[in-house]
């Protein structure tokens, strides 16, 4: 078991399986097709991320860098949380980005039920340790522990 | 962040729950990127992203509401993307039927919402709203809360304008209050520039695929960029300005990019030069391999990949009027090459509704209709984003719609070729 330590952008402590990319996780590409088509795993559609495309995503840690692409970004992954088809948690390698950001603020501020920790500048060592199906565990502090 | 007075009352609910709301999201938004304070919008009007009457984006349209119910609206008018409907573009009896009893229930309800939160006009619906003719172009230097990944990454680095890539809805709760958080694109370190591109090419490269490029490259930094001035000119006229127009709209696709700087070219280039460029940045040379390899790269997903194209989309970003009038003449004399009157796959080109309105008046519009072709002020992006259209073979020369559907990238010469005698 490893431990990374980042910083908090919207709290909660979960634990989940992770999923992983390495390259941008483009947010409209990867959501809404399922979300629109009522895909309850929420597989990823984006053809373009070889890592992620055609897998679940609805209830995992998702690991990433940033998000890119379309500014609706955000309001598609606020749009994920009020659904409750999100990923458990969002755990960003790099400093986040100001889509995710809209978007998990967007869902922590408006969505009275909604729990999706998001922490970021996790570091590159986090993206190059954790791998798809480990366990996740989330803390309320921005400790992410990694059990492989 | 440090809040005025009259900031913090708003936060501390002097102007209702749903303002402090709105509030308390533009300062949560900041503090993610440990903005000091909020800045005042000096923009006229206001640009958003979302265009559409989705049936799942019903939150969104929730959240419209208690803002409506609320009283709060903007003091801004705004324009929005484009419409995702419109009878002129083809579609089959099942595709109609999935467009307006399916996906775009909502869509009237949601464009009588836009009307009381402060649409511009009947017509304020583009992505590419900064075109003369739409009449929402900032100035430079203006603070602007807008959304839509071309339109941010033009006003800011062909306009000038200081804008980060906002998420729809936060685009317009900036405007609600007035502020918007002061970091990232709207300092001016956060201006400088992170990577040196030298473009170093045999021929002018295609808007379009030096922008996927650098986007895949640099993610969301910025990239000042040599070399391309010596293919497009050190003069913003109208085809420089369409030719990074489609650039920008691929750089911000395909990556993250919010601004990028031409050499001897973009406003802030032309008066800082190379004091743009920060310290340590990275180089990244791009020449014709390098082209190639990128859209060698792009994956094909029809499931024929020798199918024959159904349809053909140009204008993603939508084209200007000057655009249209050059495809017009393309058109024309690649059916004259080929001894053909009509285009032999149905085409769109899709531009701005006040630029069609435009493209009307002039000779152009009725010799590009006797060439078959149709234009639309569709979003091509949103008629093909759903599962009837990811089994049509569509071809496109924008990157953007290529990264988000199923539709195939071809350079436009590529396309004109296509369109005229089938890629033959």
């Amino acid at each position: 078991m490893r431990e990374f330590q980042g910083r908090v952008v919207t709290p909660g402590e979960v634990t989940a399986e992770a999923i992983v990319t390495t390259q941008g996780f483009n947010t409209l590409a990867s959501l809404q097709m399922p979300l629109q088509f009522g895909d309850k795993e929420v597989k990823c559609s984006d053809q373009n991320n070889e890592e992620l495309h055609g897998k679940p995503l609805i209830g995992k840690a998702l690991c990433l860098p940033q998000t890119i692409g379309s500014t609706t970004g955000g309001l598609v992954l606020y749009c994920a949380c009020a659904l409750e088809k999100n990923p458990a948690c969002m755990l960003f390698a790099n400093h986040i980005d100001s889509l995710a950001a809209a978007g998990a603020v967007l869902a922590d501020v408006w969505v009275e039920k909604v729990t999706m920790p998001v922490v970021d500048c996790l570091g590159d060592e986090f993206l190059q340790y954790v791998k798809d199906g480990m366990t996740i565990t989330v803390k309320e502090n921005g400790v992410v522990q990694v059990n492989d | 962040m440090i809040l005025t007075p009259e900031q913090q009352a708003i936060y501390d609910g002097s102007k209702g729950e749903t303002m402090a709301k709105v509030m308390k999201t533009l300062v949560m938004y900041g503090d993610a990127f440990e903005a000091e304070k909020l800045v005042p919008i000096t923009s006229k009007h206001n640009h958003l992203v979302t265009s559409f009457g989705l049936k799942v984006m019903a939150p969104v349209y929730d959240l419209m509401q208690q803002i409506l119910d609320a009283g709060v609206a903007s003091g801004q008018t705004f324009s929005v993307d484009p419409r995702p409907l419109d009878k002129n573009v083809p579609a089959n009896f099942l595709q109609n039927l999935v467009f307006r009893k399916f996906m775009y229930t909502k869509q009237d309800f949601y464009e009588d919402q836009l009307n009381k939160l402060g649409l511009m006009d009947k017509d304020a619906f583009s992505c590419t709203c900064y075109m003369d003719e739409m009449g929402n172009k900032p100035q430079k230097g203006e603070v602007l809360s807008w959304a839509e990944s071309s339109a941010v990454v033009y006003a800011n680095s062909v306009l000038g304008a200081r804008c980060n890539r906002n998420s729809g809805i936060i685009d317009i709760m900036g405007s609600i209050v007035g502020y918007v958080p002061y970091f990232g694109l709207l300092t001016d370190e956060g201006r400088k520039a992170t990577w040196v591109v030298r473009v170093q090419t045999t021929k002018k490269p295609e808007a379009q695929l030096l922008g996927s490029a650098i986007g895949l490259k640099v993610m969301e930094d910025v990239p000042y960029v040599f070399g391309l001035d010596q293919w497009i000119g050190k003069e913003l006229n109208d085809a420089a300005c369409a030719y990074l127009k489609d650039f920008g709209a691929a750089t911000a696709s395909n990556g993250a990019v919010g601004l990028y700087h031409i050499d001897h070219l973009t406003p802030e280039a032309v008066e800082q030069g190379e004091a743009l460029i920060a310290e340590g940045a990275r180089e990244y040379i791009i020449d014709d391999a390098e082209l190639a390899r990128v859209q060698a790269n792009y994956p094909v997903i029809w499931k024929n990949p020798d199918a024959k194209p159904k349809l053909c989309f140009v204008g993603c970003p939508h084209l200007s009027l000057e655009q249209l009038k050059d495809w017009t003449v393309k058109i024309e004399a690649e059916l004259k090459k080929n001894g053909v009157s009509k285009v032999v796959i149905p085409t769109v080109l899709t531009a701005a509704p006040k630029v069609l309105e435009a493209f009307n008046k002039t000779e152009y519009a009725a010799r590009l209709k006797a060439a078959g072709v149709i234009t639309s002020y569709i979003c091509p992006l949103m008629y093909m984003n759903n599962p009837l259209c990811k089994t049509m073979p569509v071809i496109t020369s924008s990157n953007k719609l290529r990264t988000y559907t199923s539709a195939r990238y071809y350079t436009d010469q590529e396309i004109l070729c296509a369109i005229t005698n089938g890629g033959k």
